[in-house]
């Protein structure tokens, strides 16, 4: 596990995970931070923020010299290994050591323990990706997976838990700005013809749009005059809170769609009041690229409309009437049909468990296992050769720690939801900074005081929380609560590939109030 | 020898190292337990599953005992029935078991034993009150009220062999023994992280949803199957809907991906959408700064108005949208197709990057 609080973010996966261990599987949690799972760990390696790159090549490293990768995957599966084994081959145990704070032996110890088995699963979350060389530490866990000859197994792989109960799903529909639904590209002429027939107009646009960050930062420059906010917290959610206000203040028009009045929408010019899970038939894709069906309960207060009716109704009124009229009609007469992974998928094969994409046709069971027995859908798997780069903003003299931020059980994001279920607030009310005894001790600061922490963007007053999980120099917060909301502090830097924001890692200083 | 053993008399196969209750289930022959718990190790505490095996000295417990090739079984007999009736009774004697006023009612395996063995007296003294822990309500979600435990010992296993919270044991000895959490302290100041796994294979009535208390009984709810609004991991969710409001959500058994789990979010942070703070109008900025309350017509041929606007203007990439990746596929469809096929811009994304 790499930079994963599972039994927080993603409780019941945590569970089996825990029943491996209990089943006598090793366990190895690669986190700063002593989180829970560490409990049945046979190793906690506490890495330094930022250093994923420098110690995955460290382990692959070890992996060469000692020759203990796998020969036979890595010639027959991969390409690439001569250059990725000269990168290596600057990544010495001592240099990783240097860079990642764990010890030579450690580094060692993990390499051997991984050639040990196989297949080793690799499980990571936003400790991987929210930082300025996400991508790069995306690779370098596939990197040491391709190496060990684990990718393409059942129980291997490289698995992403993802953070939203439909990101996947949101990303498999095409909401993104280079793919139409089922990852097919826009610039590509014949896709582009395929979705102008179905959709029965003359043109779509082929060069890719703009990614949400780009978009923010063109609210302010003019370039973009309209942002229509689906479901989105922006105000609360996005790096550098200030500035992005400032942003969604800058919106010629704003439209906020959503089923609560928040942050974001107090921007807005036009508020539509959605229905809510549970108020509509639909589908969710899980992490396992498992469609699942979504159930109507109840129905929605006041005027409040499902959201596909939303968009169908604006479409009306610009000239284009779509046949589509319930989500089942969308996904058995359009996305099943447009997307080719999803062409197997109906709703009337999802009535218990859901189908896992690739499912091409409808007597296809789904696909559990991409990449099955290092067949790679692109053919062969590609060993990148990687270096590692530091966070943009690191300590200094005047901010001397490191700040990292995520979620925490009780609370879900900005408690748009979870604020509102009666009873959870009573389990978690507030927000805390966390920080480690040492440095508690080193500037007397007591659990549960309220302290000022402080970065180059802005400043919240929070209680202190003391606790052996945050090692020396790191202050961990989350975003649930608006006052003392880490997202005042985090650094708008992020990976030049996916915009992925640098919430992980940016310097801040913590000083006691009085 | 094969693998056969003899079911009241009739051969019937089973797999090396399954017990005897498995190996009956799969032969057809249901045997009550109040103690089994599917995927935990069997502890043989509550007896109900007790049957006969010839040449066993007593009765045996059919969920920890392992069948044997040839194996004689019989799982009714007088024995076994005044036996497990027996059982039934101590129980019933325990504590309070008042099914009138107890959450469970209609959907309690203690409560169905009776009933199928007859029982309408108490054979047993009931324990007294003064001998029974009293119930525990101070948390927001779960009611454990040990008047009602029956000691079968589910839930230490479901918090320490399924989900492996390890939050509870079994504590004290004898006529003492209660479930407890470390140090005996309540939920809310223990290692409990309310998953609620513990409420969700209680067989009885001691472990209750405290939010659904009173809302319905399970006679009067629809059970409708559906998935998790909160992370990535896409559990399966019964939602028990009475008069189209959801009262209560358990997890769906032997669903792929959960297996009958959910989390504390999964299981108690469903009545958000019951919030009077939910947006109940569409509502359009005034000159002033604040929103007044307005029509689906006026709002959405503003906000279409204005997009056409822009585009005459500004053109089609002028405008941009991120969607959520809370809601469905199909929402997330219909907004890239919009911004795609009618305003005509690739400006669509959602928060997947940040």
């Amino acid at each position: 596990m790499v930079g994963t609080n599972m039994s927080e973010a993603h409780p019941v996966a945590s569970t089996f995970v825990k029943d491996a261990v209990l089943g006598g599987a090793q366990l190895i949690v690669i986190d700063p931070r002593r989180t829970d799972m560490v409990d049945f760990a046979h190793l906690h390696v506490p890495i330094k923020v930022g250093s994923d790159v420098a110690f995955i090549n460290g382990l692959m490293n070890v992996l060469i010299t000692e020759n203990l990768y796998d020969k036979k995957y890595v010639e027959s599966c991969t390409v690439g290994f001569e250059e990725i084994k000269k990168k290596v081959m600057e990544y010495p145990p001592e240099r990783a050591a240097e860079i990642s704070g764990v010890s030579v032996d450690t580094i060692r110890e993990v390499a051997r323990r991984l050639a040990s088995v196989k297949p080793a699963m690799l499980m990571y979350t936003l400790g991987i990706t929210e930082h300025t060389c996400g991508v790069n530490n995306v690779m370098s866990c596939a990197n040491l997976q391709m190496l060990l000859g684990n990718v393409g197994f059942e129980c291997g792989g490289v698995n992403p838990l993802r953070g939203q109960n439909n990101v996947q799903g949101a990303c498999d529909m095409g909401a993104l700005p280079n793919v139409f639904p089922g990852y097919q590209r826009v610039d590509n002429a014949q896709v582009r013809e395929k979705f102008m027939q179905a959709w029965n107009v003359q043109s779509l646009p082929e060069k890719p749009g703009m990614m949400m960050p780009t978009m923010m930062k063109n609210l302010t420059t003019g370039k973009v005059k309209a942002f229509y906010v689906f479901g989105e917290n922006l105000a609360n959610t996005e790096p550098d809170i200030h500035h992005v206000e400032h942003e969604l203040q800058s919106a010629e028009f704003l439209v906020c769609q959503d089923i609560f009045p928040t942050e974001t929408t107090r921007f807005a010019h036009v508020i539509l009041p959605a229905a809510a899970w549970s108020e509509n038939d639909g589908t969710f894709s899980s992490s396992e690229r498992r469609v699942n069906r979504v159930r109507t309960a109840s129905v929605p207060p006041g005027q409040a409309k499902p959201n596909w009716w939303i968009f169908k109704e604006i479409a009306k009124r610009m000239g284009h009437e779509w046949a589509s009229n319930s989500a089942q009609e969308i996904w058995d007469n359009e996305i099943s049909i447009l997307a080719p992974s999803m062409a197997g998928i109906k709703y009337a094969r999802l009535e218990n468990d859901g189908i896992q994409w690739p499912a091409p046709s409808e007597d296809h069971p789904g696909t559990p296992t991409l990449h099955k027995d290092g067949k790679f859908t692109c053919g062969l798997g590609v060993l990148k050769a990687i270096d590692w780069t530091p966070p943009a903003e690191v300590p200094d003299k005047e901010y001397p720690f490191v700040l990292s931020t995520g979620r925490r059980l009780y609370h879900y994001h900005t408690r748009t939801q979870t604020g509102r279920s009666q009873g959870i607030n009573d389990l978690l009310g507030e927000e805390t900074a966390d920080i480690s005894v040492q440095d508690a001790m080193a500037k007397g600061i007591a659990d549960g005081e309220m302290i000022l922490v402080k970065s180059r963007r802005g400043e919240v007053k929070v209680k202190a929380r003391v606790t052996r999980q945050v090692p020396e120099g790191l202050v961990w917060m989350a975003f649930h609560f608006r006052e003392a909301c880490a997202n005042w502090l985090t650094n708008p830097v992020y990976d030049p590939v996916t915009q992925t924001a640098e919430y992980k890692a940016c310097a801040v200083r913590i000083d006691r109030l009085t | 020898m094969s693998d056969t053993f003899f079911l009241n008399g009739k051969e019937t196969p089973f797999k090396p190292g399954q017990m005897i209750l498995d190996a009956a289930r799969n032969g057809g022959i249901e045997i009550p337990t109040l103690c089994y718990l599917k995927g935990a190790a069997p502890t043989g505490a509550c007896r109900v599953c007790c049957v006969e095996v010839k040449g066993a000295r007593s009765l045996m417990a059919s969920c920890s005992t392992p069948v044997t090739a040839g194996m004689e079984v019989f799982t009714d007999t007088e024995l076994v029935h005044r036996s497990r009736k027996m059982i039934v009774e101590f129980m019933l004697a325990s504590g309070h078991h008042n099914c009138l006023m107890c959450e469970a009612n209609g959907n309690c395996r203690l409560q169905d034993l009776a009933y199928y063995y007859k029982i309408t007296k108490l054979q047993f003294p009931e324990k007294e009150i003064s001998d029974i822990y009293p119930t525990e309500d101070e948390n927001p979600f779960i009611i454990r009220d040990f008047s009602r435990c029956i000691l079968c010992g589910r839930c230490v296993q479901a918090c320490n062999e399924l989900v492996v919270n390890r939050a509870i044991s079994q504590g004290y000895r004898s006529a003492k023994s209660k479930i407890v959490t470390g140090g005996d302290l309540p939920y809310h100041e223990s290692e409990c992280v309310f998953c609620g796994q513990c409420v969700e294979v209680c067989p009885v009535g001691a472990l209750t949803e405290k939010k659904a208390k009173g809302l319905g009984r399970p006679w009067e709810v629809t059970k409708i199957r559906t998935t998790c609004p909160y992370c990535g991991v896409g559990c399966q969710q019964w939602l028990h809907v009475k008069d189209g409001k959801i009262i209560k959500v358990t997890a769906v058994e032997d669903a792929e991906p959960n297996k009958g789990r959910l989390c504390v979010k999964g299981r108690f942070a469903y009545d958000f959408i019951y919030s009077e703070d939910r947006l109940k109008t569409p509502l359009i900025r005034k000159e002033d700064g604040e929103f007044r309350e307005a029509s689906w017509d006026e709002a959405l041929d503003l906000v279409a108005s204005k997009f056409k606007e822009i585009i005459k203007n500004d053109g089609p990439d002028a405008i941009a949208g991120v969607s959520c990746a809370r809601s469905i596929n199909e929402d997330s469809y219909q907004m890239q197709k919009l911004f795609r096929a009618v305003i005509g811009t690739n400006n669509i994304d959602h928060c997947a990057r940040t």
